[in-house]
């Protein structure tokens, strides 16, 4: 359990802030903080941890900037409270490259110019992650034909899977072949 | 006649030189900036259309532990410069539009900076508004003249006469929809004013051009430029919006010098961009063409209804396109606008051509279809010799080869009939053209010094994404004649010399050509072997200048749609487009431009709507979970294409700018595919399910 200790009220009767003690391993490394428990993920990870590679691009689950892998599977961390996440182990896309190697699906947006501005980038590149590793685990989508069948990484399908991650650049036809080259398809 | 650069580093596919920091996400964006111990500001917006305060109570808000500074018009400093009405920010009591700043908040944490301005009470004295565009609203007028110093008005023959006499006539109305540009990065900046020092203001800003930006900053706070900087390295998408600043910049400055050796962060959440941060105007273009037998234009006129805000004028040049594409001798257009109770429009990608190339696009498909002429057919057709407005001859000029070459790779000549079905879809296919002018801005300078054995340029360029972090290198090896990885090139800060906005696809065709001046410069004057330190700057009036051509970009964009029978769902399984653009500088980085505008263009065309709600004046569909973009799903086989163009007018490198020609002509090919494919012609964008699907079969 966290531990709570309350913040001063402020007057008029409006509560000020409620904070809360956590533990969060981010891209490989723990961290012990206090936050604000309306804090969400995305905000602990770039106004207190200073780790910015996950991007805000709209604060409400509309547009994937802030895709990190929590846990091991792809989530949006502004819709996600720090102090529901005690314990978790988050990594961003900086830290898909840590040791200084890109890791393949960095690799292939590279080769594949899949982006222009960069914002949505470090967003889509961890929901890709996420994405090879769902199909790898036989995750059907609404794209799948047989819901039961191995899904295979057809344009179709990964265009389907990416679709929470918006670039307004518009490099989505670059992505899906960056994405399946990373997925050993192309 | 320019002598173009010999091309060794130009035209090679570069990877992009940011492309790393991109891919782990450690390029800084402007409110990423590392700063020691910021504090978070967050405005208070006006919650009616028109009226005046009466009342702000910011108690509530200044009682929370660990609020800084409340501003409202009440203690907010008074700016230098109230000319531009934008940036008038917490200057009176007046509100000219729902979601005008009010206030600001600034506060130790981010979370106490919203909750805080939630406190704050502001009382309006409401009054009647008018937020509706209508194409008979009483007021409209005439403005001087409209974006990019075009004419208003245009006429030439006697339209009236030719469409009563000829044999073949369209007069259609046509409208587009308010767009917004919605770059991912939203409107940021972190301020610093630290007073003490020589240069007391430093804002790191998401901005399309950081000397732009400080000269508005210092024209409204009455600052010396020389005690602003602005930096910027990466935008996160601008597409126009972070062309000219906003009333943001304006707040957070006031915010930041209202706490002096303390740097604050704003950024504009994506709701409050949709006030705050630029859209275009809704087009209503009634239009005439009228045409003999063989398909021969003998009339074109385009009339436009459109808006701006009641405070500032902005007039979309949307009939600009309609004057130089086609031949025809009699023409006419007019720009007509109402100045509403809105937000304030601004440029959107491709302001003008984007919603010009609509509505005479599609009316060129009706033309095409009352004559019984192929689409391709009838463009090339009406294609003159010289530039129909001014009379001076093409730079170059190859939309008829666009046209061509895409049907042959589109496989035009094979399509399906009208209304052909394949299972539960129909299948139509579309055709529209591109247009864009190429621009080159007056003023940009580039020093280039040689150190360390490397040539080190430097410019106060911006790179949106386009790719000048990687392309501006290119053409300073070439200009410099040496390897690419000799040449660094800096940008995005005002301590570098002075450069033009990232708008008008005029970047590369402007910065680059302050760089050959530079570079020409650097080596008549230290030859082959320059010394440690040597340096010389270059500018680009320097450059030759054409006079007597007229330049512009052209393409041919071509759309396959299937259309559901059933429920009439619209899918776009091909888009290809082909260009003559000049020379491309980097086939790789340019690629991605040219879908990424064809791209913005489908989603013109099928899924985004700015719905305004005229009762409370605000668009309804205010966030990205209802003001639709294109997402992955949406996007089949897109392809850009361009030709081997070569134009020795335009400039040194040959190019004539590609940012934002993929926009223009995509939403008419597609509409013009909807009707092949189900007989419906859709007149106003965007095309959504409900307009097809009382027709279908
Ligand atoms: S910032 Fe989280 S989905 Fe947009
Ligand atoms: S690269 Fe700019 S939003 Fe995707």
């Amino acid at each position: 359990m966290p531990a709570i200790g309350f913040g001063t009220p402020g007057a008029g009767g409006t509560a000020a802030s409620v904070d809360a003690d956590i533990t969060l391993t981010v891209d490989g490394e723990q961290q012990r903080l206090t936050v604000d428990t309306r804090t969400t993920l995305l905000d602990t990870l770039r106004e207190r941890l200073g780790n910015a590679s996950p991007k805000k691009g709209c604060d409400h689950g509309q547009c994937g900037a802030c895709t990190v892998l929590l846990d091991g599977d792809r989530a949006l961390s502004c819709l996600a409270l720090a102090v529901a996440h005690d314990g978790a182990e988050i990594t961003t896309a900086d830290g898909l490259a840590a040791g200084g190697e890109l890791h393949p699906v960095q690799q292939a947006f590279l080769d594949r110019d899949a982006f222009q501005c960069g914002y949505c980038t470090p967003g889509q590149i961890c929901s890709a992650v996420g994405v090879l590793d769902e199909v790898r685990r036989g995750w059907p989508s609404h794209a799948s034909e047989d819901l039961t069948a191995d899904p295979e990484l057809t344009h179709d399908e990964v265009a389907e899977r990416m679709s929470g991650n918006l670039c307004r650049c518009g490099a989505y036809a670059n992505i899906v072949p960056a994405v399946q080259q990373a997925g050993g398809m192309a | 006649m320019t002598e173009l650069l010999e091309p060794r580093a130009i035209g090679r596919d570069t990877v992009r030189r940011d492309g790393e920091a991109k891919v782990r996400g450690t390029a800084t964006y402007a409110i990423e900036t590392p700063v020691e111990h910021p504090a978070y500001a967050h405005p208070v917006q006006a919650t009616v259309a028109r009226g005046r305060i009466t009342a702000i109570d910011t108690s509530a808000a200044e009682a929370l532990d660990g609020v800084l500074v409340v501003l409202t018009h009440e203690n907010a400093e008074r700016l230098a410069s109230t000319d531009d009405r934008e940036f008038a920010v917490l200057q009176g009591d007046e509100v000219a539009f729902r979601g005008q700043l009010v206030g600001v908040v600034v506060a130790e944490t981010s979370e106490l900076a919203r909750q805080a301005a939630d406190a704050v009470r502001v009382t309006y004295a409401e009054q009647p508004h008018d937020s509706e565009l209508r194409v008979d609203h009483p007021d409209l007028y005439a403005p001087e003249q409209v974006n990019a110093g075009h004419p208003t008005d245009t006429a030439e023959g006697d339209v009236a006469a030719a469409v009563a006499t000829a044999a073949v006539t369209v007069e259609e109305t046509y409208s587009t929809a308010m767009y917004f540009n919605n770059p991912l990065e939203p409107h940021a900046t972190t301020a610093l004013w630290d007073p003490a020092t020589d240069v007391p203001l430093t804002l790191w800003d998401s901005t399309q051009g950081v000397h732009p930006a400080r000269a508005a900053v210092c024209e409204v706070f009455g600052l010396e430029e020389e005690r602003v900087r602005v930096v910027c390295p990466f935008v996160g998408g601008g597409f126009g919006s972070k062309g000219t600043p906003h009333a943001n910049l304006m707040l957070v400055t006031m915010a930041a010098r209202a706490l002096p050796g303390r740097p604050v962060k704003l950024a504009l959440t994506r709701q409050q961009m949709f006030a705050l941060s630029a859209y275009r105007t809704p087009t209503i273009q009634k239009i005439q063409l009228a045409a003999d037998r063989t398909g021969r234009l003998q009339a074109l006129a385009l009339d436009v209804v459109e808006q701006t805000s009641r405070i500032k004028e902005f007039a979309e040049q949307t009939a600009a396109p309609a004057r130089m594409m086609y031949a025809s001798p009699n023409r006419r257009t007019t720009h007509r606008l109402a100045a509403l109770d809105v937000p304030v429009p601004s440029w959107m990608r491709a302001p003008g051509e984007c919603p010009g190339m609509f509505g005479p696009e599609v009316a060129m498909d009706e033309l095409a279809e009352r004559l019984g002429v192929d689409p391709v057919e009838l463009r090339i057709r009406n294609e003159p010799e010289v530039d129909p407005e001014t009379g001076k001859p093409w730079s170059s000029r190859n939309l008829v080869h666009c046209l061509r070459e895409g049907a042959e790779r589109f496989g035009w000549a094979e399509r399906p009939p009208a209304g052909h079905r394949e299972g539960a879809w129909l299948v139509g296919t579309g055709v529209a053209s591109s247009v864009y002018p190429t621009m080159r801005q007056a003023k940009s300078t580039a020093t280039i010094r040689f150190e360390d054995g490397r040539y080190v340029a430097e410019i106060g360029a911006a790179d949106l994404g386009t790719g000048a972090w990687t392309v501006l290198p290119q053409i300073t090896a070439d200009a410099l004649d040496v390897d690419l990885d000799d040449v660094e090139v800096r940008i995005g800060d005002t301590r570098y010399p002075v450069a033009s906005v990232a708008g008008g696809s005029s970047g590369t065709n402007t910065w680059g050509s302050a760089l050959v001046v530079a570079a020409t410069e650097f080596r008549s004057k230290f030859g082959g072997s320059p010394a440690d330190g040597d340096e010389v700057s270059g500018d680009v009036d320097q450059a030759s200048k054409d006079e007597d051509h007229s330049a512009y970009a052209f393409g041919a964009q071509f759309a396959e749609v299937r259309v559901n029978v059933a429920t009439g769902e619209l899918r776009v399984p091909r888009l290809y487009g082909v260009f003559g653009a000049g020379r491309i500088v980097n086939p790789r980085t340019a690629r991605s431009q040219l879908i990424g505008g064809m791209t913005m263009g489908l989603s013109m065309a099928l899924h985004e709507n700015g719905v305004w709600d005229p009762r409370i004046g605000q668009a309804a569909t205010h966030d990205l979970a209802e003001y639709h973009v294109t997402v992955n799903a949406d996007v089949g086989d897109i392809q850009a294409h361009w030709l081997d163009e070569h134009d020795p007018y335009v400039n040194a490198m040959g190019s004539k700018g590609i940012g934002e020609i993929g926009i223009t002509g995509t939403a008419a090919a597609v509409v013009n595919a909807v009707h092949r494919a189900t007989g419906v012609r859709v007149r106003d964008l965007p095309v959504t399910l409900d307009k097809v699907l009382a027709a279908l079969p």
